[in-house]
């Protein structure tokens, strides 16, 4: 069964940053109305697959008209069609964000020219990754969004910049070549790379041969969505980068990870949770990220760490592997995708009315600034898992899956999570009561030039009041959030049976194999 | 497995085991060269993952009988393609890098700085309350006149530390606004690692 719908995220992205190289420097408003236009898009498409996967099971399509095992092909299912969709509003809003900021720079120059298809390219590289139904493909998906984020995070080629990004780029690099052995001892192994088929044919092999298989996979993953002792290039290189960049690799790159993560996990090894090794490194992502966080006096690499920090409870869940675990897995990184952006870019409207991201510098900021404040607080408190809002009944689900599996380790990760909470609520009413409460510190005027701070196109920043486009689109993922608690009871259905299909598995191989 | 086979195995092992130790190296250009060694040797090991060699896999040619597996090759093409695309990336960031401070070397960690920059605070701090215990012991123990000729020398040990710790903060100030300029650092006085 082919649905037309399912390729289009990969290729109108691609169409778009082709085209946009192609106009170069002409009809900047056209190529504005392109990217959002094409995003706007992706976003609908993936609604009208979350509809479609939920009433009609897994959708594929073929793309080189090959029969099944044989073909590359694209897969979603209710799992895949949801983060597309939470990827795509976010990226959306982060697009919008992004070009209020140019457009408040007054840049058209040269680096943003690169910005844009680059980020598109990024898009369609997540998107591919997300609805891969080979390991190849997942492969070429994970170099897409790779290359293009490193062209992103050394935007501009400043000397910090080009620093934090060759660590990013060789751990990047490194990261796919454990992959692509990972790869090529699967075909060696099962001689096939297609998900649904290395899922039937792996079960033949002996437990040792599947066990290095899978160790291999997690590894490379692991890297990519910085789980515990592969984590350390991250909070070293996401801070450098301007606020809508680092907001997007912080809300997309280690979800995909992570995501890969699970669908490993209960497609090809169901059964072999490695419940005990994945539940120690959870333990100590939570642990040593949130500690970290802790001892850090800048806001962006605070965030950077407590990002860390997080994928622990996704890990959590993952390593539970019960029903209740991995729904609750699916719904953190949903909430988790848009409250990290979330504060992320309004790290960078802080950045932009007070001059600096460090809490040394900072002050006072919720007297002159009460927008950006009330900005910060909301996606600050639902981080740190404060109840009304979705933080809140990610790890309620979490913790109640860990309670329901029983065992001593499963309660002490419950311990460790209920910790790692509410040091999280510590590291954020400290930057809250250094950077927002006490006296105006250091904060320059109203149309100063902040000194040594530059927007994406390298051009000076102003101390203003941030303009409404970027206010707006933090407000809006603010609302986006929220949403979450508001369609609470749909969307907790919804993942409910995310999670039986992902465990299940039988509706999976049957759309794929004929 | 047969001979040629092996040989391959033990290709791909020297590749990766030479790139892994590049990459522990501290100088970019012998990174680049790791990352170029362990990606060829990931697309050997692609190879051997076929199975056995057999003649070319080209239809119509030699039948279907007894050819090598073509999906690796495919598979390493793709993945040749990659790697090229990413040294050329990984050679122009590295020279980017060398344009700016002067020297190919990977960069200390920015955390790594500020722990250092903290011990050496308090290490100068407890340098300070040692000074100030000592003389606290000679005025109780030798007078008044022995604890005065203390403190003099005291106020000489906090000026010393007070300056030295000022000029090390000056430093780390001025290097972080430098790596914080996009437009400056062109120069190479970037390059020196206060010691």
């Amino acid at each position: 069964m082919n649905n037309v719908l399912v390729p289009l995220p990969v290729v109108l992205p691609l169409l778009a940053a082709g085209l946009r190289l192609a106009l170069a420097q002409r009809l900047v408003r056209v190529q504005r109305g392109i990217s959002v236009a094409v995003l706007a898009a992706v976003v609908v498409i993936a609604a009208v697959l979350v509809y479609q996967t939920d009433h009609y099971g897994p959708q594929t399509m073929h793309p080189g008209g090959w029969p099944a095992p044989i073909a590359v092909m694209l897969v979603v299912d209710r799992l895949a069609a949801l983060i597309l969709l939470i990827s795509g509003v976010i990226t959306l809003c982060v697009l919008i964000y992004a070009i209020g900021q140019g457009a408040s720079d007054n840049d058209e120059s040269t680096p943003l020219t690169i910005f844009h298809p680059s980020f598109l390219v990024l898009l369609a590289g997540v998107a591919d990754a997300f609805m891969a139904g080979d390991l190849f493909n997942l492969y070429v998906a994970f170099e897409m969004l790779l290359t293009a984020s490193y062209v992103l995070i050394t935007l501009g080629g400043t000397p910090a910049r080009v620093r934090a990004g060759m660590t990013y780029v060789v751990v990047g690099i490194l990261s796919s070549v454990i992959l692509l052995i990972g790869v090529a001892l699967c075909y060696a192994a099962t001689g096939t790379l297609t998900l649904a088929q290395l899922a039937v044919r792996l079960a033949d092999l002996p437990p040792d041969v599947r066990l290095v298989l899978q160790l291999t996979l997690l590894v490379a993953f692991g890297i990519k969505a910085a789980v515990f002792p592969l984590s350390a290039w991250l909070p070293d290189s996401y801070p450098t980068t301007p606020a809508p960049i680092t907001a997007v690799f912080a809300g997309l790159l280690t979800k995909v990870g992570v995501y890969a993560i699970i669908r490993v996990q209960t497609l090809l090894f169901p059964g072999e949770a490695l419940t005990e090794l994945l539940l120690v490194a959870a333990a100590c992502t939570m642990l040593v990220g949130i500690l970290g966080a802790v001892s850090q006096t800048d806001i962006k690499r605070t965030l950077s760490f407590t990002l860390v920090s997080h994928i622990g409870y996704m890990m959590f869940g993952i390593a539970l592997a019960s029903r209740a675990g991995i729904a609750g897995a699916i719904f953190y990184v949903a909430h988790h995708i848009t409250v990290q952006t979330t504060l992320f870019l309004v790290a960078g409207l802080v950045e932009r009315r007070g001059g600096s991201t460090s809490m040394d510098r900072l002050g006072g900021l919720a007297r002159v600034s009460p927008l950006v404040a009330v900005l910060f607080f909301i996606p600050a408190m639902n981080l740190s898992g404060i109840p009304p809002l979705s933080g809140f009944l990610g790890k309620l689900w979490l913790l109640r899956a860990g309670v329901q599996e029983g065992t001593w380790p499963a309660y002490a990760l419950v311990g460790v999570a209920l910790l790692t909470s509410l040091l999280t609520l510590y590291t954020m009413c400290h930057l809250w009561n250094r950077a927002f409460w006490g006296d105006r510190g250091k904060l320059p005027e109203r149309g100063q030039i902040i000194e040594g701070r530059r927007g994406l196109s390298g051009t000076g920043i102003v101390a203003t009041a941030a303009p409404g486009t970027m206010v707006g689109t933090a407000a809006a993922l603010i609302v986006f959030a929220t949403a979450f608690t508001v369609a609470a009871g749909p969307m907790a259905g919804y993942i409910d049976r995310a999670a039986t299909e992902l465990l299940d598995r039988r509706a999976y191989l049957t759309a794929v194999l004929p | 497995m047969s001979g040629p086979d092996l040989l391959v195995l033990a290709t791909v092992a020297t590749l990766a085991g030479s790139g892994i130790y590049l990459l522990l190296e501290r100088s970019l250009t012998r990174i680049v060269l790791g990352v170029v060694l362990i990606g060829n040797g990931a697309n050997l090991f692609i190879l051997l993952s076929g199975g056995v060699t057999g003649r070319p896999p080209i239809r119509g040619l030699f039948g279907s009988e007894g050819i090598s597996d073509p999906l690796p090759q495919v598979m390493i093409l793709t993945a040749i393609v990659i790697t090229l695309a990413l040294t050329a990336f990984l050679l122009s960031l590295s020279h980017r890098a060398m344009r700016l401070t002067g020297d190919d070397e990977v960069r200390d960690d920015e955390e790594d700085r500020r722990v250092i920059a903290r011990v050496e605070r308090e290490l100068a701090r407890h340098r300070v309350r040692e000074e100030v215990e000592r003389m606290r012991r000679i005025h109780a123990e030798e007078g008044f006149r022995a604890g005065l000729r203390a403190r003099l020398g005291l106020r000489g040990t906090v000026r010393r530390e007070r300056r030295e710790l000022r000029r090390r903060m000056r430093e780390e100030w001025e290097r972080q606004m430098a790596a914080d300029d996009p437009e400056g650092g062109m120069d190479t006085t970037m390059g020196e690692d206060s010691p």
